[in-house]
């Protein structure tokens, strides 16, 4: 069943005509073009999906167009602004926080979210907030860097 | 178009190099008789505009082929690699080339483009001299302008240099820079894939979203072996929007919406037949060695086995066993294929573009010429993409759908089950030492489920015997190569034998290891390790946890030194520390090397500690991460990584040397912390358990 859903993307109003329990991944993948979060396995298991709602992180693969309404949404697209990037999206890009880049949209949004929080973490933090997102490449060292890094360059993130 | 054709339509107005493949770099991928040989492997494009393209056939997996190839371009040229445009994998736009695959990108194709960047400079510079009335050796070269050293005024650049120019050169004479000038080589440069990657605008081949794409989702049997016989699709077709593609066997329910298609295949009704082998995980093991029995064959032969046997005083028998095992890449197998004006195009997440085509084009029984592969950026491969069914997939669907873009991205249960996996095997080893200065005295393998690949090093041995099976379809499941293939298998058996010798023998495993080895380049490289390590080893077990194991990709040498800890009551193997010394030669660019080898090491830790494809019959069991277990964070170790300093040996690639190791030093190191030897991986904590019982009590 068809609804008009509307809320914030990435900062600015959107309203959807979708059945409002489609999967929000494919609803800004697909209707929306916004295809820097990406799919690894639709379960919650993997955290490539990962997007921030009302600023928690939320896996898109499992959370419905219905759940988002009026609310706001924040993909790894509305991050830079400006032409300036965002200072955890810097830090990946300084530590070479990735390789096939597959996991890097939903590792950087887990991590914003986390850094908001938590901008001094120790490193047994970061790696218990970043558990949920896997990498299969294996840039696991670079990306507790970045994240440490980002964390102690700002004193968090905006 | 045909390639040749596109050449002379490219080289119009611009400077164009073509450099064919060195001889005696031996292909180690066979190529198809006749075809490598009289073809380009790659070229340089210096537009009028001074821009400098370089177009490879290989492909971005994420290893960082596009930033270590732009270097040596840049190396020659004078540029920064940000200057460098990279085309990679476009079947229509780059030469023929191998698969992105057995480490071949830095070995094979880097000296031959960078020859091919050291002519360009050379003619540029002799086209500069003549334009600008100076010689060439009064004339500086950088950034893609060139002057004369004594008056910078008198100066021109690339773009106006070939301006209106057609002019070919085949390659062969100038010598690329010796190493004293280089000043790109040996330096880390930015990632150039970085930007794209960190901003979510990275397109992966599910990311293409051409007007009109409809979404395929395939009917798949519930078992290997089975195939299709008779669908009800009425279900599905009532789902507004649906469409049905039926191709003998293949069923696909297509819909704009990936989601929709998704559920709309799930009213599909089908029947299935054919046989499903009988086997599962379990034993899957004494499957192999009684099927591989009556085909066993020697393979390697050095003295004679049964007289080093009787000299030896200590013998040690072994059965390494290791499971099936699924690439798993983050990115499922994805392509999108369009049918438009009698040829096929396809963009897939693929490592051989050019494999792609022609099993494309076979498949569809169409010319090569007809059909196109253009590789995006590929979401992760480590041997899982060099193989396309989802692509002829994507492409016999295409073909009854004609100008409609189909998209194919198979969903994790589908990656997992339609995967050609590192396969199980089996090395059943004997060995011997002499009671004198610990020599071996005899090595006897015999082996089902791989092949003799990296299964010696340059260890001393009087008599060294290796029995393989040559039986075809041995394996009950798709197999296929995982980063390294046959070489961590055979690496795990031999480094942690030798293990269980010296335990044995009761010398330490570096001891013992020194005095076998007799490649001067591994030994330094085993010391460089140890005293990297920090780390005075013992006869062991020893209670510390540090275990060590040497491991080769053709002349890729690596030594893996791991730190564990072994919780007794729950079998968990915690990695706390895994260091690397790694010898590939010159190191192109050491940051970019470093990432394979960490990406290795991790990798290396799930195949020891938890990866492996669970089956009965042909149902795969694993159909998500939930079963599947990839390394999380908390698996991470601390990580070194060391080079050899051996700058004058030609770069090897680095992409398969460092993960053949890493299962070997880690069951050594459970070894050295517990007495337990571990002789299955993956080494779960099931399997941990059952090897600690069998450690007599002191
Ligand atoms: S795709 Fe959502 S968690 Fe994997
Ligand atoms: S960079 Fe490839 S999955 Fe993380």
């Amino acid at each position: 069943m068809t609804a008009t859903v509307s809320f914030i993307l990435n900062g600015k109003p959107v309203t959807v005509a979708s059945p409002a329990d489609r999967m929000l991944v494919w609803v800004l993948r697909d209707e929306l073009g916004l295809t820097g979060t990406k799919v690894g396995c639709e379960a919650g298991l993997c955290g490539a999906c990962t997007v921030l709602v009302d600023f928690e992180t939320a896996l898109s693969c499992s959370t419905t167009l219905g759940d988002v309404a009026g609310k706001s949404v924040l993909t790894i697209e509305g991050l830079a602004h400006d032409g300036k990037l965002d200072p955890v999206q810097a830090a990946f890009q300084e530590h070479h926080a990735f390789q096939c880049g597959y996991c890097t949209s939903g590792m950087i949004m887990a991590a914003w979210a986390f850094l908001k929080k938590k901008p001094k973490a120790t490193r047994s933090e970061i790696v218990e907030a970043m558990e949920g997102n896997l990498c299969r490449c294996g840039a696991h060292v670079r990306i507790l860097d970045a994240v440490e890094s980002a964390g102690k360059a700002v004193g968090g993130v905006r | 178009m045909r390639r040749r054709d596109f050449l002379q339509g490219a080289a119009t107005g611009a400077l164009t190099f073509f450099f064919a493949t060195p001889v005696g770099s031996a292909p180690i991928v066979p190529t198809r008789p006749g075809t490598y040989s009289e073809d380009f492997n790659a070229y340089l494009k210096i537009s009028a505009d001074g821009r400098v393209g370089c177009f490879v056939g290989k492909t971005e997996l994420g290893q960082g082929a596009t930033t270590v190839l732009a270097m040596l371009v840049a190396e020659e040229l004078e540029l920064d690699p940000a200057q460098v445009d990279m085309v990679l994998g476009d079947t229509d736009l780059c030469p023929w080339d191998m698969p992105t695959g057995g480490s071949l990108t830095m070995w094979h194709t880097a000296p031959v483009l960078r020859g091919a960047a050291a002519e360009a400079r050379a003619v540029l510079l002799r086209m500069a001299s003549k334009a600008l009335g100076a010689p060439v050796s009064g004339l500086t070269l950088k950034d893609g302008a060139i002057w004369v050293k004594e008056n910078p005024a008198r100066r021109t650049t690339f773009g106006e240099l070939v301006k209106g120019r057609k002019l070919e050169r085949h390659l062969g004479k100038v010598k690329p820079k010796p190493l004293s000038e280089c000043t790109v080589i040996g330096r880390s440069f930015p990632r150039k894939d970085a930007l794209a990657k960190i901003t979510g605008a990275a397109k992966y081949a599910g990311d293409l979203r051409m007007p009109g794409t409809l979404h395929a989702c395939i009917l798949r049997p519930p078992s290997q072996g089975l195939t299709l016989a008779s669908a009800d699709t009425a279900g599905a077709e009532r789902v507004p929007g649906v469409r049905i593609v039926r191709d003998g066997a293949l069923l696909a329910v297509l819909h704009p919406q990936p989601d929709t298609a998704r559920k709309a295949l799930a009213l599909v009704k089908g029947t299935f037949e054919g046989t499903e082998p009988d086997v599962d995980d379990v034993r899957i093991y004494q499957y192999l060695v009684d099927k591989a029995a009556p085909g066993q064959r020697v393979v390697i032969s050095r003295g004679d086995v049964a007289a080093g046997e009787k000299r030896a005083a200590t013998v040690v028998e072994g059965e390494y066993r290791n499971a099936y095992e699924s690439h798993a890449t983050l990115e499922p197998h994805t392509s999108v294929a369009k049918w438009e004006e009698g040829r096929m195009t396809v963009w897939a997440s693929t490592q051989s573009p050019f494999v792609f085509r022609d099993a494309v084009a076979e498949a569809l029984k169409l010319g090569q010429d007809k059909v196109r592969i253009i590789a995006q950026f590929v979401g992760g491969g480590f041997g899982g993409k060099l193989v396309g069914p989802g692509a002829i997939e994507a492409a016999r669907i295409a073909r009854q759908v004609p100008g409609v873009p189909i998209q194919v991205a198979w969903n994790r249960e589908e990656d997992l089950f339609l995967d050609g996996y590192r396969p199980a095997a089996v090395v059943k080893l004997r060995s011997g030492l002499d009671a004198g200065r610990g020599a071996i005295t005899f090595w006897d393998s015999t082996v089902a489920g791989v092949s003799q690949g990296e299964a010696e090093l340059s260890y001393e041995m009087q008599a060294n015997r290796y029995q393989a099976p040559a039986v075809p379809g041995l394996h009950p499941l798709k197999v296929g190569a995982w980063r390294a293939p046959n070489a961590h298998t055979n690496a795990f058996a031999r480094e942690s034998q030798l293990d269980a010798l010296a335990a044995k023998a009761g010398v330490d495993p570096v001891t013992l290891r020194r005095r076998l080895i007799t490649d001067a380049r591994l030994l330094r490289l085993l010391d460089l390790a140890v005293e990297t390590f920090d780390w005075d080893p013992a006869p062991g077990p020893t209670g510390r946890g540090i275990g060590l194991a040497c491991g080769a990709w053709r002349q890729g040498l690596v030594v893996a030194v791991a730190q564990v800890a072994v919780d007794r009551t729950t079998g968990q193997v915690k990695t706390e520390r895994f260091l690397e010394a790694v010898d590939v030669g010159l190191v192109v660019n050491p940051d970019g090397a470093r990432q394979q080898v960490e990406g290795a090491i991790t990798q290396g830790i799930g195949q020891a500690l938890s990866e492996e494809i669970h089956f009965k019959g042909g149902r795969i069991l694993d159909k998500n991460f939930d079963t599947y277990l990839l390394p999380r964070f908390s698996a991470i170790p601390r990580i070194q990584v060391v080079f050899a300093d051996n700058a004058t040996m030609v770069t090897q690639g680095i992409g398969e040397p460092p993960v053949v190791p890493v299962a070997a030093a880690l069951a050594n190191a459970v070894f050295d912390a517990t007495g337990a030897r571990v002789t299955h991986v993956p080494f779960t904590p099931k399997r941990i358990l059952e090897a600690l019982k069998l450690v007599p009590s002191k």
